[in-house]
C-alpha cells in the first residue's frame, strides 16, 4: 500500500516545508525556554560544584550565603577546623555588584577566597588562561563570561585589580559571571564606606559622651578603628574528611557552634527549590502557552488541509477507502508537520537561540528526547478534529445531485 | 430469474419522516444485463442522483430489492455487512469530472483500488498499465493528473472504474464537460470495456450526444422508472 500522506506532502512540498518552518520556530522557542530553565538548575549546580565544599556554614536562621545575606565572624573557622571529621575550611564572601572596567562595567557575583592554593574550598577549580591569585591584594580572576581579558584593570568600589587568571562556568545561581578576589578585599568592598561617610562617623562617634570618655584613654580611637573594619564573612566552606557522614560532621557543627549549616543536597534544595523557584514557575507557564499554541496551530493547519481535501476524501470513501487509511493519511501529515517543525526548532535553538541569550541555555539530549515525544503526541492530539471531520465527510460528495 | 448485472425492484427511498417527507424514489424497477450499458435519464429532481446513491450502497433505501453481479446486497435491508468492501469490489463510479486524486500519479491514481483491495502494489501497477494501454494513456502513465487534458482524465477515471473487474459500473454523467468527438470516444470506449469485460453499465446523463448511442433507456420521473428502447446507434 502506498503512503497518501508521503505523496500529498511530496506533491506540496513547498507548502508544507514553509509551514513546518513556521512551526519550527515557534518550537525553537519552546525549547530555548526548556534550555534556559535547565541553565538556571545547571548554573546553581555549578556554584556548588566549583565552590568545592561538602558543608556551608552561615548564620544561624537564615538560608545563606546564596538566598539570604548571612553574616558569621570570620574567625568562625578555626573552631570549625578543629572538630572532627573536617578536612579542611575556608571563608568566603559572596557580593553581586556592577565591577567597572574602563568604561563599561559588568555585573558580577565577586567572591572573596582566602588565601591558600588550588583545591582551596571558594577558589576557582582550574584556569583557562593566566594564573591563580598569589597576592593578598588588588588581584583578581575572572569568568571568560564578564569579557575581561589577561591584565585588564578592574574597579570594585575604590579599589582597582588587575586581572592575572581566566576561568570558565563560574557563575552565580543568577547567571552572573563570578570575578575572584582576596578574602580582605572582598569584606572591605561589602562594608565600605565613602570618605564622606566615614568623616560623619568619626564625627558622630567622638560626639558621643559614652565613646569620648577623657578618663579612658584610647577607647575612642579602638571604637573608630572597630567601625571602620570588618571582621565578617557571608559563610564558612568545609570539606568532609573521607570516610566522615557530612550529615554528621553537619550536626555536630550546628549543635557545638550555634550556626547553620547546610550539605550538598540541602544547598541544592535551596537554589533549586527556592531561590529559582518563581522563576522556574514563570517558564514552566510559558512552556505550556508555547504548548497550547503550538496544539492550536498545527490543528489549524491539519483542519484547513483536510477540509481542502474533501473532495478526494469523499472519492477515497467512495472507492472503499477503510477509516483507517483516512486517519492516517490525516495524522501521518500532521505527524511529519511535527517533525520538520521539531528539526527545524531544534536546529533553531541550537544555532540560533542558544549563542545569542545572555543566560546560559542548556538543551539536554533526554529534553529533546521528551520534547520530540510532546510534539508528537501534540500532533497526534491536534489532527483528533481534522479527523473527525474527514470521517464525518459523506462519499455521496462525490456523486453530487 | 436473476443472474449477473443488475436488477431492481421496487425501490423506493424517503427522506424524512411525517408532513415534510419526500419520496425521492417511489417505484423503480431496473435490469442491466452484463455487457449491457443502459442510459438513465430525467429532469432535475426526478431521482437519479438518489437511485445512484443506493445502486452505489451511499445511501440507504427504504424499501425494495438489489442485487448486483448476482448477489442480493439489499432485500428490505442491507444484506452485505460491509459496504465498502462491496463499493470497492463490486461497483466501479465514474464522475462528471474526473476527481482523479491529485497528488497521486496516474498509475496510482487507478492502481490504488486493487492497492486498497490487499493486491501487491506491483500487481496493481501491472493491472493499471494494461488498462492504459487499452484506454491509449499508457504514455501519460506517470504524470500527474494536473498534467493531463480533460480526456485523458476522463479515460484515467474509466481506468479507476474498471481496475477491480467490477460487475457493475455507475457513471454519473461522464462526458458532460467533454465535445461531441470525446464524449463518443468515451461511450465508444465504456461500451467496448462491457462487452470484454462483461460489466452491467448505467450511464446517467443529459447528454444528447450520446443519447442515439443507447440500446435501452430508463428515464426516470417523479421517483419511478419507465423503460424506453433506444435508437442503439452504431458509433
Amino acid at each position: 500500500m502506498i503512503s497518501l500522506a508521503g505523496r500529498d506532502i511530496m506533491h506540496a512540498w513547498g507548502k508544507f516545508v514553509f509551514t513546518g518552518v513556521g512551526l519550527g520556530l515557534l518550537i525553537g522557542v519552546t525549547l530555548s525556554m526548556a534550555g534556559i530553565y535547565r541553565g538556571m538548575v545547571d548554573d546553581g549546580k555549578a556554584l556548588l560544584d566549583n565552590s568545592g565544599a561538602d558543608l556551608w556554614v552561615v548564620q544561624q536562621n537564615t538560608l545563606g550565603p546564596y538566598a539570604e545575606p548571612s553574616s558569621i565572624y570570620d574567625d568562625a573557622w578555626r573552631g570549625i577546623r578543629a572538630m572532627p571529621g573536617v578536612a579542611q575550611t575556608a571563608n568566603v564572601t559572596y557580593l553581586t555588584m556592577q565591577v567597572r572596567q574602563g568604561e563599561r562595567d559588568v555585573r558580577s557575583m565577586v567572591t572573596g577566597v582566602t588565601a591558600g592554593e588550588p583545591g582551596t574550598p571558594g577558589w576557582p577549580p582550574y584556569l583557562v588562561a593566566g594564573r591563580q591569585i598569589t597576592r593578598s591584594h588588588y588581584e583578581a580572576v575572572a569568568d571568560i563570561a564578564t569579557g575581561f581579558k589577561l591584565g585588564d584593570r578592574l574597579q570594585i568600589r575604590r579599589n582597582h585589580y588587575t586581572v592575572v587568571g581566566l576561568t570558565r562556568r563560574m557563575v552565580s545561581s543568577g547567571g552572573d559571571p563570578m570575578v575572584f578576589i582576596p578574602l580582605k578585599d572582598a569584606q572591605e568592598a561589602q562594608f565600605l564606606k565613602d570618605n564622606d561617610a566615614i568623616l560623619q562617623q568619626r564625627r558622630r562617634t567622638t560626639a558621643n559622651p559614652n565613646f569620648n570618655r577623657p578618663q579612658v584613654p584610647g577607647l575612642l580611637e579602638a571604637i573608630i578603628a572597630s567601625q571602620s573594619t570588618n571582621a565578617y564573612v557571608n559563610a564558612v566552606l568545609v570539606q568532609v574528611e573521607a570516610g566522615h557522614d557530612a550529615e554528621e560532621v553537619a550536626q555536630s557543627i550546628r549543635r557545638w557552634k550555634r550556626l547553620t549549616v547546610y550539605t550538598r543536597s540541602q544547598m541544592e534544595e535551596i537554589l533549586v527549590g527556592k531561590l529559582i523557584a518563581t522563576a522556574a514557575k514563570q517558564i514552566f507557564m510559558f512552556l505550556v502557552i508555547l504548548s497550547v499554541v503550538s496544539s492550536a496551530i498545527v490543528a489549524f493547519i491539519i483542519y484547513t488541509l483536510t477540509l481542502g481535501k474533501i473532495r478526494e476524501i469523499a472519492v477515497l470513501k467512495l472507492i472503499g477507502t477503510k477509516n483507517r487509511t483516512i486517519v492516517a493519511l490525516i495524522m501521518q501529515q500532521s505527524i511529519a508537520l511535527g517533525v520538520i517543525g521539531f528539526v527545524v526548532g531544534k536546529i533553531t535553538a541550537t544555532l540560533l537561540m542558544e549563542p545569542i541569550f545572555p543566560k546560559y541555555v542548556l538543551l539536554e539530549p533526554l529534553d529533546s528526547v521528551i520534547g520530540f515525544g510532546a510534539v508528537v503526541v501534540i500532533c497526534i492530539l491536534s489532527s483528533i478534529i481534522a479527523i473527525r471531520a474527514a470521517l464525518k465527510v459523506d462519499p455521496a460528495v462525490a456523486i453530487g445531485g | 430469474m436473476i443472474g449477473k448485472g443488475i436488477h431492481i425492484e421496487g425501490l423506493k427511498k424517503r427522506y424524512g419522516s411525517g408532513e415534510t417527507a419526500v419520496d425521492a424514489l417511489k417505484n423503480v424497477d431496473m435490469q442491466v444485463a452484463p455487457g449491457e450499458v443502459v442510459g438513465l435519464i430525467g429532469p432535475s429532481g426526478s431521482g437519479k442522483s438518489t437511485l445512484l446513491k443506493a445502486l452505489g450502497a451511499v445511501i440507504e433505501p427504504t424499501g425494495g430489492r438489489m442485487t448486483l453481479g448476482g448477489k442480493v446486497i439489499y432485500d428490505n435491508g442491507w444484506k452485505v455487512k460491509d459496504l465498502r468492501a462491496l463499493r470497492r469490489d463490486k461497483i466501479g463510479f465514474m464522475f462528471q469530472a474526473p476527481y482523479l486524486i491529485p497528488f497521486l500519479d496516474v498509475t496510482d491514481n487507478v492502481a490504488l483500488l486493487p492497492m486498497l483491495a490487499g493486491i501487491p502494489n506491483a500487481e496493481a501497477r501491472k493491472r493499471a498499465v494494461d488498462l492504459f494501454k487499452a484506454l491509449d494513456v499508457e504514455p501519460r502513465a506517470k504524470a500527474m493528473p494536473s498534467q493531463l487534458s480533460g480526456g485523458e482524465q476522463q479515460r484515467v477515471a474509466i481506468a479507476r472504474g474498471l481496475i477491480n473487474r467490477p460487475p457493475v459500473i455507475l457513471a454519473d454523467e461522464p462526458t458532460a464537460p467533454l465535445d461531441s468527438e470525446r464524449a463518443l470516444a468515451v461511450i465508444r470506449i465504456l461500451n467496448d470495456m462491457a462487452r470484454q469485460y462483461q460489466t452491467a453499465i448505467i450511464i446517467v446523463t443529459h447528454d444528447e450526444k450520446i443519447l442515439p448511442t443507447f440500446k435501452r433507456i430508463y428515464h426516470i420521473r417523479d421517483g419511478v422508472t419507465y423503460e424506453e428502447a433506444g435508437e442503439g446507434r452504431e458509433f
